[in-house]
């Protein structure tokens, strides 16, 4: 299936979940309410055209200063932005980040089958506690899940094990959240146990 | 402690402890630092949990806060057993959000370059599983081949371990002159060590019984858990990132995919074995089809001049000596040395870091460095995002990237392959003896780098 017929095929099934989609360099995406995260992963496990068997990946993006990075520069006009190569098809400029949330949930969906890739992107607020956990449907999730609430604080409905992954415990803060400061120290507390 | 009292059979009621066991971080069967927390009875597990996070260095936090040329030497040290693949993986992933194209030979060193890689990945790989099984030999013997393929990516990267080859739009040098010579010798050697640790291992009791049937995952679960590469294909699927989503020229190279049935310790030791092979025919065929590129020096005219000797004729002020000559730099990295330069990186000359030559060597190459490199200059990709995988020694290594136009990754996120391969481990421990943990361990082949980033 091509990234059009992809696309379609989550939107003629959810016209009211999905908010926007786009395929930007040609990656599939499409823009999810939060509510309908399960019964979409569902949908695109077990419908045969579909059958999105792998779950690639499960990142999130903290929005919260896009497009407000300081400019590093001593003249804030220093560096020129780069054009995509003529020799590559004119397509539609990247959207934009995800309305609705200071956090994109970012899900990557890979058929074995029909080898094509999906992308969806679940736009949450900080501190929402009813985004559901798709580790019922994929075991890998549970890691990733952990991963994402330990880098960001999403939280995940249902998750089994919600706790600290590559963090330790005891540790205070997000650290990939964007107002965790880069240089900022924390003292390496030893094994609760 | 924990102490459930069980009732053994039998006509003594004997009383019997589970025990839990804490097995790393640092412990001689673990490659990496990882610590499991098994839960004994008597020499089964029961139950086991896994523990990472020892070796998070916070490569995605980095690469937010340095420029998009500055996250390469980052990316040598996430699977710095194969650093080449992720270079590769990291630049095509920033091309692919650039929208750049690069020339056909560029793709085709990455590929000779990956698949070096990825045969030193599995020698060390199976090597150490061996070796952790008590066949010392076959480590040796790898190592040695090992070392051979390393000295080929000293000669075209000019350094063993953090390679940073690489580059957005291309790769730092040239192979160098006649390197299919080298190479054809070094792959002798490699096969000859394959082919006697097949005989030392394949039929030997002791390694069989230890390696079939134990640490099995069916396909259906390997899959939900997330595995790939190797680890998936020897349950009986033939997902390979190079034959799927082919990127770079792998949809030019005939080879054939490794495909195991069982998906066991064994068949995941000769989906190795039978890749390694592959990747070496992948790189013979590169070898004849690589196109020679537009020439960008002039061979008649551009000598080779040492970069110092250059610097101090050029003091003198003696152009004339200068003039047409091109710099060699780092008398480690042959490729640069070449009297003729091929075109191995893309025109793009906002994106592409110059080779050292051109940096030391004439003043437009030294202001494409000071324009790249300086605080807030360098790439600076349009708007969005881009998700792409390669195949990693380990299986689909995926970078996604997200900008927002600034000169500096608003976000890039690693899906290393080690991490849903770990994900599974405590169920592929669960049921199995202790001893068992040994080579399912090893063929889990964890990259302490890329797991914990």
């Amino acid at each position: 299936m091509n990234t059009t017929d992809l696309i379609d095929a989550v939107k003629t099934r959810f016209p009211d979940a999905v908010t926007a989609s786009h395929d930007f360099r040609g990656d599939a995406t499409v823009i999810l309410q939060r509510h309908a995260v399960l019964e979409v992963a569902q949908f695109l496990k077990d419908e045969p055209v579909l059958a999105m068997n792998l779950l690639v990946d499960l990142s999130v993006v903290d929005y919260s200063t896009f497009g407000e990075q300081a400019s590093r520069a001593f003249f804030a006009s220093s560096g020129v932005p780069l054009k995509p190569s003529p020799l590559i098809e004119d397509e539609a400029p990247w959207p934009g980040p995800p309305e609705g949330g200071r956090f994109a949930v970012v899900y990557h969906f890979y058929s074995t089958g029909h080898k094509h890739r999906l992308r969806l992107v679940v736009p949450v607020e900080e501190g929402v506690d009813d985004l559901d956990s798709v580790t019922t449907l994929w075991p890998v999730a549970d890691w990733l899940e952990r991963e994402a609430w330990d880098m960001f604080g999403v939280s995940f409905r249902g998750h089994p094990n919600l706790k600290r992954i590559l963090m330790y415990e005891g540790f205070e803060g997000h650290p990939l959240r964007k107002d965790y400061p880069v240089n900022k120290r924390q003292p390496l507390i030893g094994p609760l146990n | 402690m924990d102490a459930t009292t069980t009732q053994a059979g039998g006509s003594a009621n004997l009383e019997t402890r589970d025990m839990m066991l804490n097995i790393g971080p640092a412990h001689p069967a673990m490659h990496g630092i990882i610590r499991v927390v098994a839960k004994l009875d008597g020499e089964q597990i029961e139950a086991a949990d896994v523990d990472i996070g020892y070796l998070h260095r916070g490569f995605e936090k980095m690469s937010e806060n340095v420029d998009f040329n500055g996250v390469m030497p980052y990316t040598d040290r996430l699977n710095y057993v194969s650093p080449l693949i992720n270079n590769v993986g990291y630049c095509m992933a920033v091309e692919k959000l650039i929208g750049l194209q690069v020339p056909e030979r560029c793709h085709y060193i990455r590929v000779i370059v990956s698949e070096i890689s990825r045969i030193t990945d599995h020698l060390t790989c199976v090597g150490a599983a061996a070796m952790e099984l008590g066949a010392f030999t076959v480590f040796l013997y790898m190592i040695k081949a090992r070392e051979y393929l390393w000295e080929l990516v000293e000669k075209v990267t000019g350094a063993r371990l953090t390679v940073s080859y690489c580059r957005i739009g291309g790769v730092k040098a040239d192979l160098p002159d006649e390197f299919a010579g080298p190479c054809a010798e070094a792959f002798k050697e490699t096969r000859k060590v394959i082919a006697e640790a097949h005989s030392l291992l394949t039929r030997n009791r002791i390694f069989v019984d230890r390696m079939e049937g134990t640490g099995v995952i069916s396909q259906e679960d390997a899959i939900a858990y997330g595995i790939t590469g190797p680890f998936l294909r020897s349950t009986g699927s033939e997902y390979d990132v190079r034959k799927d989503c082919p990127y770079a020229v792998y949809d030019q190279i005939d080879f054939d995919v490794a495909v195991g049935s069982k998906g066991d310790n064994m068949d995941r030791y000769l989906v190795r074995m039978e890749e390694m092979e592959q990747s070496m025919r992948i790189v013979e065929a590169a070898f004849e089809q690589m196109p020679g590129g537009p020439v960008l020096v002039n061979p008649e005219t551009g000598r080779p001049i040492s970069a110092s000797e250059m610097v101090d004729l050029a003091k003198l002020g003696d152009i004339d000596a200068v003039a047409g000559g091109c710099a060699v730099t780092g008398p480690t990295l042959d490729g640069a040395g070449r009297d003729e330069h091929s075109s191995i990186a893309t025109d793009e000359k906002r994106a592409f870091l110059p080779p050292k030559e051109d940096t030391y060597g004439n003043i437009e190459g030294l202001m494409r460095q000071f324009k790249l490199v300086m605080h807030g200059h360098g790439v600076r990709p349009p708007v969005g995002e881009a998700y792409f995988p390669v195949e990693g020694a380990n299986g689909e290594l995926g970078f996604y990237v997200v900008s927002d136009g600034a000169g500096y990754a608003y976000r890039v996120r690693v899906r290393g392959p080690c991490f849903a391969i770990m994900t599974a481990l405590s169920k592929l421990l669960v049921g199995g003896s202790l001893a068992d943990m040994t080579p399912t361990f090893g063929s889990v082949n964890m990259i302490g780098g890329e797991l914990d980033r």
